[in-house]
């Protein structure tokens, strides 16, 4: 990794570019990302107005998507929705990648008892089958927006943990950075400035995959009735709302449905070509 | 082989330990006593009643003592009484003796998650081999797309619209449950296929959201395996492409699936919350999200504790299979 | 048939349906011609939840009560018309001066396992219901008592320290219990909360957990054998997948929500296939306040919230008009029932009048409106899991934003709701149901002894006056007496309105068209269940083995 990185950056991105799957999962990542930061422009009702008189009205001019059961607009609801679904998987992604790289780092870079400690700590949780614990602690302490994305970042650390964990392992080793220590540099130069940065790819897709993931588990919730509150919408409480109406609404169902299908599976193929297009020594180090 | 059998089980009880510990304070850090929901079921409960749960339970002492107490029932495999009005011992709920084997909740959740993860891997290892000898083709992008469209659905979804087609406009399946009504008229013949076609649907489901990460994973162990030396020498030698294919590189791409499919326990058996709600199928799943919504604490830490126990195990199992599939560990 | 006040799901009410007041609409059917009743069949019920303890004193859901319904019967029950006619009992005295009733029992009647009901039974029953080791709910109206004597093999004496109307009605299914089988024992731990041997229509034969509990017809019940063979129970979690079952002919019966009511069983499958019912259900949903907390102190704040509810929009929405608006804690058209209380049009302006005089204005321009630098805002609490509550929190919250008052929403798990939150008066409004008994004696709700901790009166209301005549209302059997003092406590209580009584929703249960003898009357459908029938020909299942 001593190269510089340019080049490497630039076949890297070329090699994505080459798998058309993930060049369509970038782009419906990208086109979800615009919705989310122009809903409020872009979305053509208040989410939450209701309208007793458009009761479940199927989808026409007015309403393109239709509207749900308390009369409001789908289409709108869909585009905050975005907002939410995605910044429960980008916080939720963002809590556990946090946690897991620091777990990562100290048991990679120090080893030792610390190392012991964390290793086993990462097992224990991985044996949890952790949507138990998740549903637990949201039926517990409330079902907030905030309390979800804690809960699956907290959840959700071991797999970036192991990864560091091992990147560091490898990385430690390499002459830059025995160089760098005999230079003088400290424990937390040469873990930010040397081996962190190098050790971010593999982070990096598994966080794609993370947001995937997190976005499945808010849906789950809000099926059992524990998503996150009202009038808030996600696009897994529409959905919720579209299985109890699925024979006479078919669009309560059909675009919430679509919509994290198409999401899910958009971030899935993206990471994916991360992935591919990034040193296949990556799928060495996830091995354990 | 034994030797590394007796200390493979005896590193499972510090992690056993810790599993249990975690679970049990994450519980009971949530604000509120479980004698309160006792008290919530009968709201003109005594004071005195309410004192002597409290002792038995121990919950007049600090959190970690209890834990201990808790700790010393389990070794004598007695989880406790459930809180909700039938009293009952929360093990003889997931596993009632008084039922047929198929009819108890622990064995119903062990048997989708088993036939799941079998058909899990007799698809998604073919798949796996056939995308990454043709890597790049149309058909492996179908097959990608395919089995990442089945990890993106909503299962709860998918399943409805399933029950929809198959059940109502179609008519061929039950919609759910675990046998018919008329179940016990039936012929024996009857009755398996009664049983086999209220599985078809749940399994179905489940196997199909979960082919994406074995599948892949199969992908690009078979990559890596193809592009090694020996691979190369095989084809070198002039053997044909299946044999070097299936002879040589299955073998050892094989390996590593070994161990996700232990890592891959924990979300199979959280998914059944919702796989048994949407189906109605009586199972450990159904059961924990009952009791957490009734908070009913013995029955929660049983559940938890059982579900890492299988996880643990399985995990065990996908050792030994790697050990005998490895003839570097096997031959030692 | 008790007088329970106990918090219920409206899930769980609208599933079980078993009380109900006059003008039950049916469904025209085709066909439904005078065709003699015949043996056999069976009838498949969905439920959400699941029994958990079939005796009926110790059981706290619905799902329990609605099965040990069929298979206890108590001393005494409600006729079609809501008047109190014998069960167990086939006559009663009661002294000039009300304290005391001596029931005559039935002869003959036998339990399951051939031995006979005695006044022992109910002796026993009573004993273990006042018993404090014996953890029920339903202990106070027996506390009431104070002696009970059974003089012989078929009469049942009990005394009253004074005069309690509650008090005939109160003899339900409760307190019947076989002793013979649970002398001595403990009640928790018998067998009887999964096997019971009652003397009612129908007995357990199996249940299979999470699946299903299977009950046969009694052969021997003292009212005749009942005309279906089988009356099974199907625990199906999801009201969706229920909804698709009862399409596919897996159940026959089930309570519709109000969506799947008035749309999803329009159609021409449905009215040939089944028959709806509808009736009102003996509980209403409101918003409570509490009292304590600053900020609805004011009697004004909460006139004025009163003000800007739509009651019309949250039955059209939430119950898609099956239901009524509420104005007190009385179901419309029972004789406790006051039509005549003040009552809160929706009207903007009055609330924003009556917020001003309160001092409460928008002065910092947010759209919120402040008093002494502090916003208007505050929580809703309601339990999770009941989409009408959520819908009904839904509403209200946007309703109260054009008058700047902002509201949060919080749905917590039933248990953590009570005990947290209720229990510990932790909660500024909550949004739940009363699930209210056919007599009118709401002592436990208002009372202002009532207020301690785990005690019904969680708002902590007080008011003298209501005390008074609530006490005047239980104290009496003048019927007239009694209705001038709940008509009283409503005016008060739609003046002072610590509740914001919203709706009272109706029952609606489908049942599949081959079964007829059903006679819907006020108190719903279910009450003459063993006279159902299906004719020979459209009998569909034959379990008999």
């Amino acid at each position: 990794m001593g190269i510089p990185r340019n080049p490497l950056r630039k076949l890297m991105f070329r090699r994505l570019m080459k798998n058309k799957l993930s060049v369509a999962g970038g782009i419906i990542v990208a086109a979800l990302f615009l919705v989310a930061v122009l809903a409020p422009v872009i979305s053509p009702y208040n989410p939450n107005d209701i309208d007793r008189f458009h009761i479940l009205e199927k989808p026409g001019i007015h309403h393109p998507l239709g509207t749900d059961d308390l009369g409001r607009d789908i289409l709108s609801r869909m585009i905050w929705g975005a907002r939410i679904s995605l910044s429960v998987g980008f916080v939720a992604v963002g809590i556990a990648t946090l946690i897991g790289i620091l777990f990562g780092a100290i048991a990679g870079y120090y080893g030792g008892w610390p190392d012991m400690i964390i290793t086993r700590f990462i097992d224990i949780m991985l044996s949890i089958p952790t949507f138990f614990l998740i549903l637990a602690v949201i039926a517990f302490i409330g079902s907030g927006i905030f309390n979800i994305m804690a809960v699956i970042g907290f959840t959700s650390w071991m797999g970036v943990a192991r990864l560091v964990r091992a990147e560091f392992l490898t990385l430690k080793e390499r002459d830059y950075v025995l160089a760098a220590r005999a230079l003088g540099a400290s424990d937390m130069q040469i873990i930010f400035r040397h081996i962190m940065i190098n050790s971010m790819a593999p982070v990096l897709v598994s966080a794609v995959l993370g947001i995937a993931g997190a976005v499945l588990v808010e849906s789950a919730l809000s099926f059992l009735g524990i998503g996150v509150q009202p009038p808030t919408p996600s696009w897994g409480n529409i959905l919720t709302l579209g299985k109890d109406n699925i024979e006479i609404a078919w669009w309560l169902s059909v675009f919430p449905g679509l919509a994290i299908l198409i999401t899910v599976l958009g971030y899935n193929l993206l990471g994916e070509g991360i992935r591919d297009a990034i040193d296949p020594r990556l799928w060495e180090s996830e091995r354990k | 082989m034994l030797k590394y059998l007796l200390k493979r089980l005896f590193q499972m009880v510090p992690t056993l330990i810790g599993i249990t510990l975690i679970s049990f304070f994450i519980i009971h850090l949530a604000p509120g006593k479980p004698t309160d929901v006792l008290a919530d079921f009968n709201p003109k409960i005594t004071p005195e009643a309410r004192e002597r749960l409290e002792k038995y339970y121990g919950l007049d002492k600090p959190v970690i003592v209890q834990y201990g107490m808790w700790l010393r029932r389990i070794v004598k495999l007695d989880f406790g009484e459930s809180f909700s009005s039938d009293r009952r011992p929360v093990m003889q709920k997931l596993w009632d003796r008084k039922q047929p084997l198929i009819d108890r909740r622990l064995f119903i959740t062990f048997m989708l998650n088993v036939l799941s993860m079998v058909i899990i891997l007799l698809i998604s290892i073919p798949i796996g081999i056939t995308s990454a000898t043709h890597r790049n083709s149309l058909y492996d992008r179908i097959t990608t797309t395919t089995v990442f469209i089945g990890f993106a659905m909503p299962s709860f979804w998918f399943a409805l619209l399933l029950m929809m087609l198959f059940g109502i406009h179609l008519g061929w399946l039950p919609i759910s449950g675990l046998k018919s009504m008329n179940y016990a008229v039936l012929s024996p013949a009857g009755q398996v296929w009664d049983r086999v076609s209220h599985l078809i649907l749940p399994v179905f489901i489940a196997s199909f959201g979960g082919l994406a990460g074995d599948s892949r994973y199969m992908r690009s162990s078979m990559l890596e395996v193809i592009r090694q030396d020996y691979i190369t020498v095989a084809r070198a030698k002039g053997l044909t492409e299946k044999v070097v294919i299936y002879r040589h590189a299955l073998r050892n791409a094989l390996l590593p699936l070994i161990t996700l499919v232990g890592l891959s326990i924990p979300g199979l058996i959280g998914g059944s919350v919702i796989m048994e709600s949407v189906f109605g199928i009586p199972g450990m799943g159904q059961l924990l999200f009952m009791s957490v919504m009734t908070r009913d604490y013995p029955m929660i830490m049983c559940v938890l504790t059982i579900g890492a126990v299988l996880t643990l195990v399985g995990n065990l199992l996908a050792d030994l299979g790697y050990m005998l599939a490895d003839p570097r560990i096997r031959n030692q | 048939m008790r007088k329970i006040i106990v918090f219920c799901l409206l899930l769980f009410l609208l599933a079980t349906a078993c009380k109900g007041r006059p003008k039950a609409v049916m469904t025209p059917l085709p066909g439904n011609g005078a065709e003699p009743p015949e043996y056999g069949d069976a009838l498949v019920e969905g439920t959400i939840g699941e029994p958990s303890n079939l005796i009926p004193m110790l059981a706290g859901d619905a799902a329990s009560h609605s099965v040990s319904g069929m298979i206890y019967n108590g001393l005494v029950k409600y006729d079609t018309d809501l008047s109190v006619i014998g069960d167990l009992a086939e006559s009663w005295d009661i002294s000039p001066d009300g304290l005391v009733i001596v029931f005559h029992l039935r002869k003959g009647v036998k339990w399951a396992d051939g031995v006979e009901f005695t006044s022992d039974d109910v002796m026993f029953g009573f004993k273990t219901i006042i018993d404090e080791k014996t953890p029920t709910a339903y202990k106070e109206d027996f506390l009431q008592v104070k002696k009970a004597e059974a003089p012989d093999k078929y009469t049942f004496k009990v005394t009253y320290g004074k005069p309690f109307a509650p008090a005939l009605t109160s003899w339900g299914s409760l307190v019947v219990l076989p002793k013979h089988l649970l002398e001595g024992k403990d009640i928790t731990k018998s067998d009887m909360v999964r096997n019971p041997v009652g003397l009612g229509p129908y007995k357990l034969s199996r249940w299979t957990p999470g699946q299903e509990l299977i009950l046969d017809s009694y052969a021997d019940y003292f009212e005749g054998r009942p005309y279906i063979d089988k009356y099974v129970y199907r625990v199906i979690p999801d009201s969706a997948t229920m909804f698709l079952e009862l399409q596919a002919g897996g159940i026959d019966m089930m309570g519709l929500t109000p969506v799947q009511y008035t749309k999803q069983t329009e159609n021409e499958f449905y009215r040939t296939n089944f028959r709806k019912f509808r009736y009102p259900v003996f509980s209403y949903t409101h918003m409570a306040f509490n009292l304590k907390h600053p900020l609805f102190r004011d009697k004004r704040i909460r006139q004025a919230i009163a003000y800007a509810i739509d009651k019309s929009e949250l039955v059209d929405v939430v119950l898609y008009g099956l239901g009524s608006p509420a104005t007190g804690p009385y179901v419309p058209n029972t004789w406790p029932y006051n039509p005549d209380v003040k009552k809160y049009g929706y009207d903007l302006e009055k609330a924003k009048q009556l917020l001003k005089e309160a001092g409460w204005s928008d002065s910092d321009g947010d759209g919120i409106l402040d008093k002494d630098g502090l916003p208007f805002t505050f929580t809703i609490l309601t339990n999770m899991g009941n989409n009408l509550r959520k819908n009904t929190a839904t509403i209200i919250q946007w309703r109260l934003a054009k008058i700047g008052i902002r509201v949060e929403i919080k749905a917590l798990e039933w248990s953590t709701f009570v005990n947290e939150f209720i229990d510990k008066r932790r909660f500024e409004a909550v949004i739940i149901g009363w699930s209210i008994g056919l007599d009118p004696d709401q002592y436990d709700i208002w009372h202002s002894s009532k207020t301690k901790e785990k005690e019904f009166n969680f708002i902590g209301y007080n008011n003298p006056e209501v005390d008074a005549l609530l006490e005047q209302g239980r104290r009496t059997f003048d019927l007239e007496k009694r209705k001038k003092a709940y008509f009283r406590i409503q005016e008060i209580l739609a003046d002072e309105l610590p509740y914001i009584f919203l709706y009272v929703p109706d029952a609606t249960p489908i049942v599949h068209a081959r079964f007829r003898g059903i006679k819907p009357a006020p108190i719903g459908i279910s009450y003459n269940q063993p006279k159902w029938y299906v004719p020979k020909r459209l009998q569909r299942h034959g379990m008999e083995q």
